[in-house]
């Protein structure tokens, strides 16, 4: 291929503190009747699981206005057709907590089980990009290329939800923006 | 997932975007990360991404004017807002879904968290979205947006702005930004515009005034086109990337 690159990529800015209006316009108070935007991935098959967390910044408070999108293979590791495998929410203004329903996905690419977190909020000036693994794949995480990647143990479980004891098939995955457990970052 | 290798991404130039750490800018001082991003070249599950159809979209999406509207027009000027998206090889993307979000002309969002002292507008929610046909052009009517201030080391001004949200069509082009309107004086005074460090990065956020796509004593109209990452010439084998 003989492709010369002659654009730059434009600039990216904060999504700011009423992403919603435009993202998930009944969070802002806008009833948008054609507008469907699932915190439910559309998967089908597979084990049901829900997906829970929160988003702490580097001084221990919950960001409490962030938009977060996730993006997964299914449980047989195909990606799509279509939006399936893709879903949104948002922290909640008065929790803090962010939630998803999905299915557990599989092995793809030769990576172990992981779901793409994508984080957009005010103060963020370029989305924060990660991913979620789960604590049960002990080999496939222990084979996994990105994890490996990560040679302090500390920072790789950062990445590793784990099972929420209060209830079955639900996973917990925390992010910390910053500092003291400070989750991992993708730059892909 | 087929066999068939898939092109790759570049890393993205992040000197051309925004600093996470801007102290000038006060919300990124506790939310910017500050240990280095883990680099890692594209995957599957990067080189796929969600895919939104036309048929989506409601038939008012891209008319802001008209989508919310419950006695008339709203208050202010009326624009239009049109432009191309390509990737960094200049090349047009199609089906890129656009969402967009603004405040109303007076600098007000409908947003159950804005309290500024500016009134709603009871015609206007600020909520629009569009897509790319096969060439990568878009356009969407609306009002130009109102300044307003927010605290930021006392107050701050935003310059008139609108913020856009794009799928290309990997996750790895996924892109939130915003644009501003050329000749704006705020555009200098602004910390989030000024996140950015490079004036000619700067000046890719500005829409330009387009008098050739006017409605005539209707709407004036402003051009913005977007560039998303591009797939270089580069192939990686699935699973061993
Ligand atoms: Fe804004």
């Amino acid at each position: 291929m003989n492709l010369k690159k002659t654009m730059k990529e434009t600039p990216s800015q904060t999504a700011g503190p009423y992403v919603h209006i435009g993202t998930l316009p009944s969070v802002a108070g806008i009833y948008v009747p054609t507008h469907d935007t699932p915190a439910n991935t559309g998967l089908e098959g597979g084990t049901p699981i829900i997906i829970k967390g929160t988003i702490r910044d580097g001084g221990g408070e919950l960001a409490k206005d962030a938009m977060v999108e996730i993006w997964q293979a299914n449980a047989g590791g195909s990606y799509g057709p279509g939006r399936t495998g893709w879903a949104r929410s948002h922290t909640d203004f008065g929790t803090g907590e962010f939630r998803f329903e999905t299915m557990k996905p599989g092995t793809a690419g030769g990576q172990a089980p992981h779901v793409t977190f994508m984080i957009f909020a005010r103060g963020i000036n370029l989305h924060l990009h990660t991913r979620m693994y789960f604590a049960d794949e002990t080999d496939a995480n222990a084979a996994d290329p990105l994890l490996n990647l990560i040679a302090d143990t500390d920072r790789r479980d950062t990445l590793i939800a784990s099972p929420d004891p209060e209830s079955n098939n639900t996973w917990r995955f925390d992010v910390v923006l910053q500092g003291e457990g400070e989750t991992v970052f993708l730059d892909i | 997932m087929s066999d068939k290798p898939a092109p790759a991404f570049d890393p993205r130039d992040r000197a051309w975007h925004p600093k996470a750490l801007v102290s000038s800018y006060n919300s990124t001082t506790l939310r910017a990360p500050s240990q280095p991003l883990l680099q890692m070249p594209p995957t599957v599950s990067e080189v796929s991404g969600p895919v939104f159809g036309h048929t989506e979209l409601g038939a008012l999406d891209a008319d802001m004017i008209r989508n919310a509207a419950v006695s008339g027009d709203p208050v202010g000027e009326r624009i239009v807002i049109s432009g191309r998206v390509l990737d960094e090889y200049a090349r047009p993307q199609a089906n890129v879904l656009i969402e967009v979000w603004q405040a109303n002309a007076g600098g007000r969002y409908r947003h159950v968290r804005d309290g500024y002292l500016a009134p709603l507008d009871p015609n206007f929610s600020g909520y629009g979205r569009c897509m790319t046909d096969s060439e990568g052009r878009y356009s969407f009517r609306t009002i130009r947006p109102g300044p307003y201030p927010f605290p930021n080391n006392g107050c701050s001004w935003r310059p008139a702005h609108v913020h856009l949200s794009l799928f290309g069509a990997s996750f790895a082009q996924r892109l939130v930004t915003q644009f501003y309107f050329e000749g704006d004086p705020l555009i200098r005074h602004c910390p989030i515009v000024n996140t950015i460090s490079d004036p000619k990065a700067v000046s890719q956020l500005v829409a330009t005034l387009d008098m050739d796509s006017q409605v005539e004593f209707d709407s004036l109209a402003y051009r913005f086109d977007i560039v998303l990452r591009g797939r270089n010439g580069t192939w990686f084998e699935e699973g061993r990337s």
